[in-house]
């Protein structure tokens, strides 16, 4: 993408919108925000995806909306009126996955629903969207939605391989001749208890690299 | 009943809201570093869940599902609303704690200053609609199933929420390497938990 001729549009500031939720204000290790999908819908790494890209889509959107709308909504309402715009959103997304992935629509089950109450996106409505112009508003969506993104895939790539010797359904394990050595796939890790083990570690590793993340207490 | 006390069972140990579904997580994680808030949080949710389940659950029956509205004459019986489930869904809930909130609010103060502050957390909490949605994909025969499955629900996770407290309470004391302290600790054991709780998988009544 060539930043240089839309540098109005990609400002310094607004890059940094999208950036910082990547790595220092991650929503799921930094904010705690959206904690419930991202740790279900994590054991193989397609459905994962699919959700990233919907809550992603959701977040940036319904920011959009929102933002547009911030001096319209009346103070004292204006968490049903978000929630009208999560949920219409919500429904799009979940009648387009019926229609185009019904089998990962299955998997995912209730969880599309419950983008509606991901604490990301109500989060972010609330501490960004309600007091900044449409644009940037996007771009936050954009930057926490990938934020999310990004810990979803790695835990689900790393569950994915460990638990069912695959990579995107693609049997990598078996392809390398792994499995003649005597090596077995962890069932452990397939079950729900491991997501939250991963998310830990991956929060422990986050931290001891950029100490100033430390919590005190 | 012998049903029902399975189902009762069934949704307090084995489909754990947090243990198994992970709803509910960011209150979880944000309101159980007291005993004392974690079981007022948990009280609440129980609460809510007992007053929205068996709603959502009429709703469903009599309004959303396909023919549900065949009770306003015979030309309604192809109509079929469920697309519009989740909006509805979580319009009745979010009406529904602010309601809530002001007949406690009216009726009982010191109810109301022990949960009021937890109340319009939980319109967000996703263990709420979880429920509701839950109560819809596993096709509960009557409104009774689906009210002892909703306060089934909110037991379970009462006692998740109030465990860990408990656990953080403690771990004051533990020496927890710098990086893992808050956050990534509370993390891992609620894993922990969880695989004990797993012990608990395939009870039938």
């Amino acid at each position: 993408m060539d930043n240089q001729e839309k540098e109005p549009i990609f400002s310094a500031k607004n890059l940094k919108l999208l950036t910082e939720p990547l790595g220092k204000n991650n929503p799921i290790t930094m904010q705690v925000l959206g904690i419930c999908s991202a740790l279900a819908v994590t054991v193989k790494l397609k459905p994962a995806i699919v959700m990233a890209l919907s809550v992603t889509i959701v977040t940036a959107v319904s920011n959009l909306v929102i933002a547009a709308l911030r001096k319209q909504i009346p103070d004292r309402i204006r968490i049903i009126v978000q929630l009208v715009v999560i949920a219409t959103m919500v429904i799009l997304v979940d009648q387009f996955l019926k229609a185009y992935v019904f089998d990962v629509s299955k998997q995912l089950s209730v969880f599309v629903g419950l983008i509606i109450t991901n604490c990301i996106i109500m989060g972010r409505l609330e501490a960004f969207a309600m007091a900044n112009k449409p644009w940037p508003s996007f771009i936050d969506g954009i930057g926490n939605g990938a934020g999310y993104g990004l810990i979803l895939v790695v835990v689900s790539f790393f569950r994915e391989l460990l638990g069912s010797g695959t990579i995107y359904g693609y049997p990598v394990l078996e392809k390398l001749g792994i499995y003649k050595t005597g090596y077995e796939n962890n069932g452990m890790v397939i079950l729900p208890p491991m997501a939250l083990i991963f998310v830990g570690l991956i929060i422990w590793i986050q931290r001891s690299r950029d100490k100033s993340l430390i919590e005190k207490n | 009943m012998e049903n029902l006390l399975n189902i009762f069972v069934k949704s307090i140990f084995v489909d754990n809201m947090i243990f198994a579904f992970f709803l509910g997580m960011c209150s979880f994680l944000a309101v159980s570093k007291s005993v004392k808030t974690a079981l007022g949080l948990g009280v609440a949710v129980i609460f809510v869940l007992l007053i929205t389940v068996p709603i959502n659950f009429l709703i469903e029956k009599y309004v959303l599902k396909e023919g549900a509205l065949i009770w306003l004459g015979e030309s309604f019986g192809d109509v079929d609303l469920s697309f519009l489930t989740f909006m509805v869904f979580i319009a009745t809930i979010a009406a529904m704690v602010q309601l809530v909130e002001m007949v406690v609010e009216k009726f009982s103060p010191a109810l109301y200053n022990s949960l009021g502050i937890f109340l319009p957390l939980i319109a967000v909490n996703c263990a709420i609609l979880g429920a509701s949605l839950f109560m819809q994909e596993r096709e509960y025969a009557n409104v009774v199933e689906a009210t002892v499955f909703g306060v089934g629900s909110g037991i379970g996770w009462l006692l998740a929420i109030v465990g860990i407290a408990a656990i953080r309470e403690k771990l004051k004391y533990s020496n927890v390497p710098d990086p893992l302290k808050g956050l990534g600790i509370t993390f891992i054991l609620t894993g922990l938990m969880a695989i004990a709780f797993m012990g608990f998988m395939g009870i039938q009544l």
